[in-house]
């Protein structure tokens, strides 16, 4: 493909550069003039200023071919034209077309950066606010259920459960394990030139438990859990399930919302558990490579290492990442509108605001519990 | 190619199609061939596959068995250049307009063209001004987001980008479903007057009566798995089949068929 160099692909050229003028032949159409584009485009360029143009031997004339036509002609009719009656309503059509031209992208001005900061700061007013009342709509749907306490969606929270809970187990089993390992690898490293082997337990138990375990599953959730959140609810709204719904009299934040608050809540602490667990036994297989640790002592030693306030605190920690972590993916889940770019931008945000909210609770956690369960 | 055919090819053959999902046999040794300029009714009962087999034409499914040919080749024949190359002779307005929503209206419909890779600029701009005025729609709605149009704009638009690259063969899903009588008919009228214009060859799927008698130059049956009749509307009235019966024999069907007639 690409040019021929100018040479003619045909005996006869669609272009035809006569003493008498220009000669079009053959079909002028976008398909046939596609392969050889810039060639004719360079010919047509080539053609002198008020030659006389005759199209008798122009068997098809498409809208493209027109447009190339009155572009070469400086969009004006030729002082010249020998053309058939049909031809010169195509040329005529796009005359007509390109006479009312585009309207231009508008430019980018300084009025524009003061109306995208106050949309910006309008926006985020905008999410405080709806975040805030979906909380309080969760709130009064609590209020509702603790008094109709038929109306629980316990088959929703069940299924969540299942889909966020279980189904994660293998994922973050995979990647807690890992990480136990790496980390007990590179402490028994440090360790070993000191001689202070024992306390490997100390550093993995505490900081598993206590740090890493809700804040690593915090992570995976989040991506794993709060986007499928987000997009459901996001293509619900693009289906307009979510207005079917609410025609039908369901409570959207009763029905959709908060059974994935809930699961979310009581399923993180129990994958927190998992997670930390395996971690644990990941650091200490590589304890027992690098250290010949043996998994008895490792138990043995665990408690005395880590107060159980430490567990309650990891816990607790992980109830209130899943709780924040649901809370954000379905916020954003119901602000999708019904476009492809709204959904991906929505669940996006969901994610990347879940994590960094969920680190920034650790570093207030961290603040709130620094007096308890640390070894004096 | 080389051989010279007494009569030109049919714009769409269809031979033998036998299309199965799961176990519900769809369509079994289906025959259709499409002659040049045709505006061509695809009819029949819902979920006897109107939809998959304009889809088989478009060759985003492929039947079980049969061969779907088009301009006097197969779907599937030749190089992907050629392949390629046959795939824009045809244009195709989805159900739901299929405009991509993270374009404006106007990107929509140069879409197309830019994807070429050989139409400048310029060229793109005039033809962009063009389509829009040929589906009668203002040159300020380029600057538009399809979420942003109604439904009927939404129809138009895609059916602008359909004509981008001036296609030979026009294919139409359901396309004044979800339209009010007004602006449907409306849509009738812009795409016969583009099919004078042109000389297009229409494929339509249509639930739509008025639509249907105002614009089929023939209609196909499609029933019990297979092309039922394929003719014009008046011969197609006079086979005796219990779903022809029910489809036009209603009491408004027959006043949407006098209505064409007397208006046309």
């Amino acid at each position: 493909m690409g040019p021929a160099g100018g040479a003619p692909v045909q005996a006869r050229d669609v272009v035809e550069l006569g003493p008498d003028g220009i000669r079009l032949n053959g079909d002028w159409t976008l398909r046939a003039l596609a392969a050889r584009l810039p060639g004719v485009r360079r010919r047509l360029r080539a053609a002198p200023a008020g030659a006389a143009w005759s199209l008798t031997e122009v068997t098809r004339l498409d809208s493209f071919g027109a447009t190339l036509l009155w572009q070469a002609w400086g969009r004006q009719w030729p002082a010249s034209l020998d053309a058939s009656q049909a031809q010169r309503e195509v040329i005529e059509r796009v005359a007509r077309a390109a006479a009312k031209p585009l309207p231009a992208m508008p430019g980018f001005t300084v009025i524009d950066a003061v109306v995208l900061l106050g949309s910006v700061l309008i926006g985020f007013v905008r999410h405080v606010r709806d975040f805030v009342a979906l909380l309080g709509q969760l709130f009064l749907d609590l209020l509702h259920l603790l008094r109709h306490p038929r109306e629980w969606p316990l088959l929703e929270i069940s299924a969540n459960v299942h889909k966020v809970g279980v189904k994660a187990m293998p994922v973050t089993a995979l990647v807690g394990f890992l990480i136990g390992v790496v980390l007990s690898y590179l402490s028994a490293l440090q360790l070993k030139t000191f001689g202070a082997d024992v306390f490997i337990v100390n550093i993995l138990g505490l900081g598993i438990i206590r740090e890493l375990g809700p804040v690593l599953v915090s992570v995976l959730v989040a991506g794993r859990s709060g986007s499928a959140m987000t997009a459901q609810l996001g293509v619900m709204r693009v289906t307009e399930e979510i207005d079917a719904l609410a025609a039908m009299g369901v409570s959207r934040s009763l029905r959709l919302v908060l059974p994935k608050v809930i699961a979310l809540t009581l399923a993180m602490p129990l994958l927190v558990l998992w997670t930390s667990a395996i971690a644990l036994l990941g650091g200490w297989v590589s304890a027992w490579v690098e250290l010949d640790l043996s998994f008895h002592y490792f138990v043995e030693a665990l408690p005395e290492a880590v107060p159980i306030a430490n567990l309650y605190i990891g816990l607790a920690k992980g109830a209130v990442f899943g709780l924040l972590i649901a809370l954000i993916a379905c916020h954003f889940g119901l602000r999708v509108q019904p476009n492809t770019e709204s959904l991906s931008s929505n669940t996006t945000a969901s994610v990347v605001s879940a994590i960094t909210v969920v680190i920034l609770v650790d570093a207030v956690f961290a603040i709130a519990t620094r007096s308890i369960g640390l070894p004096a | 190619m080389s051989t010279r055919q007494t009569a030109p090819p049919p714009v769409v053959a269809l031979c033998d199609i036998v299309t199965r999902f799961g176990d519900n046999l769809v369509h079994d040794g289906l025959d259709l061939d499409i002659g040049a300029g045709e505006i061509v009714a695809l009819v029949g009962g819902s979920g006897s596959g109107k939809t998959t087999l304009l889809r088989h034409i478009i060759g985003l499914t492929e039947p079980a068995a049969g061969s779907v040919r088009l301009f006097g080749e197969a779907l599937h024949a030749g190089s992907v250049h050629e392949r390629l190359a046959r795939q824009r002779r045809f244009g195709v307005l989805f159900q739901q307009g299929a405009l991509f929503s993270a374009f404006t209206v106007g990107e929509n419909i140069a879409f197309p063209l830019r994807e070429l890779g050989v139409v400048s600029e310029d060229e793109i701009r005039d033809l962009v001004a063009l389509k829009l005025a040929m589906v009668e729609m203002e040159a300020s709605d380029a600057l538009l987001m399809p979420a942003e149009l109604s439904g009927g704009m939404v129809k138009r638009a895609a059916l602008a980008r359909a004509l981008a690259l001036e296609p030979e063969l026009l294919l139409l899903d359901e396309p004044t479903a979800g339209l009010d009588p007004d602006r449907s008919a409306s849509f009738v009228r812009l795409i016969l007057s583009l099919h004078r214009e042109l000389g297009l060859t229409v494929v339509l799927v249509t639930h739509d009566l008025d639509t249907l008698a105002a614009m089929a130059s023939k209609v196909a049956v499609l029933a019990d798995r297979r092309i039922l009749s394929y003719a014009s509307i008046e011969d197609t009235l006079r086979v005796d089949h219990p779903f022809i019966e029910r489809f036009f024999g209603g009491a408004h069907g027959r006043r949407a068929l006098r209505h064409a007639k007397e208006s046309g």
